[in-house]
């Protein structure tokens, strides 16, 4: 109970940190923030329940008022932003990346994993995000996928990476890899 | 951790964080109903009123906050360009850029303690649904409190990577840090239990 606690809480600040420390997401020469590969990892380390509950206590704080989100953002204007999508599909798509990830237990973790990522963090995450732009922005769906869809190969690589990864996190800490244990 | 709310205290600092909130619901679902750009524009307005009613400061740093939205500002205007829709457009500009100012007024308004509040309220009845609730209030204060120390973890990591590579560090170095919020849980969560954990405490609360 205490552990499952602490993990989704330092999984919430770990999602945080990610957006917050630029260094760390410097990849391939190009800056892209490494949040949504928090977000992916939450999914893939800690299951689908703890690992949605870890992004939603994200969501929370971020709507609170805490500048959490990448670059310093948080408040309630994210909710009424063009991105809110994104956002607010986060908990979503840690929960089903989780729930793949715990569904497909045979076979490489590495791939099983970075394949949840894929499933939760890009095809969900984007459904939101698209959803959302289209709304706020007033253009159609087709249209709002098009303009998002330019972010879509970066979130494919982090998905890759989260798989990388977990299988890494597995090795060093098994009894923490709770989607898993 | 710092947070969003304004250092300048306004009025508005001392209204119920909760009323402020039904507020903007109702004015953003207002805002979306109103098609014509006149009724967008006073709505502009009047926000920007409000924003310099709390001074130059507040003023500032309210216009700062919305710079954000410059990337879809940009991409939207260029869309109506090109396709000639330019009245839909000018509409939708305003009523993103007044929705999301709105949204910011309350957050610099509002203090942490005061939002906090109002989301333990918002909470009851999961508590009437037997969840406890506690675990939850628990962990919004550990987040509030490691995300300054996560942050520093870091930095050190990024920094010992420097030490040994050319490169400015890359997604290598979130390998280290996520196995160092890994043991933080385990250690917080002994800490956790040696108090009187959180199961036995629920039942009275």
């Amino acid at each position: 109970m205490e552990k499952n606690v602490t993990l989704v809480a330092l999984f919430a600040a770990l999602i945080a940190v990610l957006g917050l420390v630029p260094q760390i997401m410097l990849g391939f020469g190009v800056p892209i923030t490494a949040q949504s590969l928090g977000v992916m990892l939450c999914g893939t380390v800690l299951g689908a329940k703890r690992g949605g509950l870890a992004v939603l206590l994200f969501v929370v704080l971020v709507a609170l008022g805490l500048p959490l989100l990448s670059g310093g953002r948080g408040g309630l204007g994210v909710f009424s932003a063009p991105s809110a999508g994104f956002v607010i599909g986060f908990p979503f798509a840690a929960f089903v990346t989780g729930l793949v990830t715990e569904k497909l237990r045979s076979g490489n973790l590495a791939l099983v994993a970075g394949a949840a990522a894929i499933v939760g963090g890009v095809v969900v995450l984007y459904a939101f995000g698209i959803v959302g732009f289209s709304l706020i922005a007033q253009k159609t769906l087709a249209e709002a996928t098009m303009v998002m869809g330019v972010f879509i190969p970066g979130d494919l690589i982090k998905a890759i990476i989260a798989g990388v990864l977990t299988a890494a996190l597995y090795k060093a800490r098994p009894a923490s890899v709770l989607s898993r244990a | 951790m710092i947070s969003l709310t304004s250092p300048v205290r306004t009025r508005a600092h001392d209204w119920p964080a909760g009323a402020k909130l039904v507020g903007l619901c109702l004015a953003s679902v207002l805002l979306f109903s109103l098609e014509s750009p006149l009724a967008q524009l006073v709505a502009l307005v009047v926000t920007g009123v409000l924003y310099a009613l709390g001074g130059g400061v507040f003023l500032r740093t309210g216009g700062k906050r919305l710079w954000v939205l410059w990337p879809f500002v940009l991409v939207v205007a260029v869309w109506h360009l090109v396709t000639g829709e330019m009245q839909s457009g000018v509409v939708i500009l305003m009523r993103m850029i007044t929705s999301v100012a709105l949204a910011n007024l309350v957050t610099m308004t509002s203090r942490l303690t005061d939002m906090i509040d109002v989301f333990r309220r918002l909470m009851t009845p999961l508590r009437a649904l037997g969840i406890n609730t506690r675990s939850i209030e628990i962990a919004i204060a550990m987040v509030i409190r490691l995300v300054p120390t996560l942050i520093l973890k870091g930095r050190h990591v990024v920094d010992a990577w420097r030490a040994r590579s050319k490169s400015k560090g890359n997604w290598r170095v979130v390998l280290p840090l996520a196995i160092m919020a890994i043991d933080d849980a385990d250690h917080m969560a002994a800490a956790l239990k040696a108090r009187g954990g959180l199961v036995s405490r629920s039942g009275r609360d």
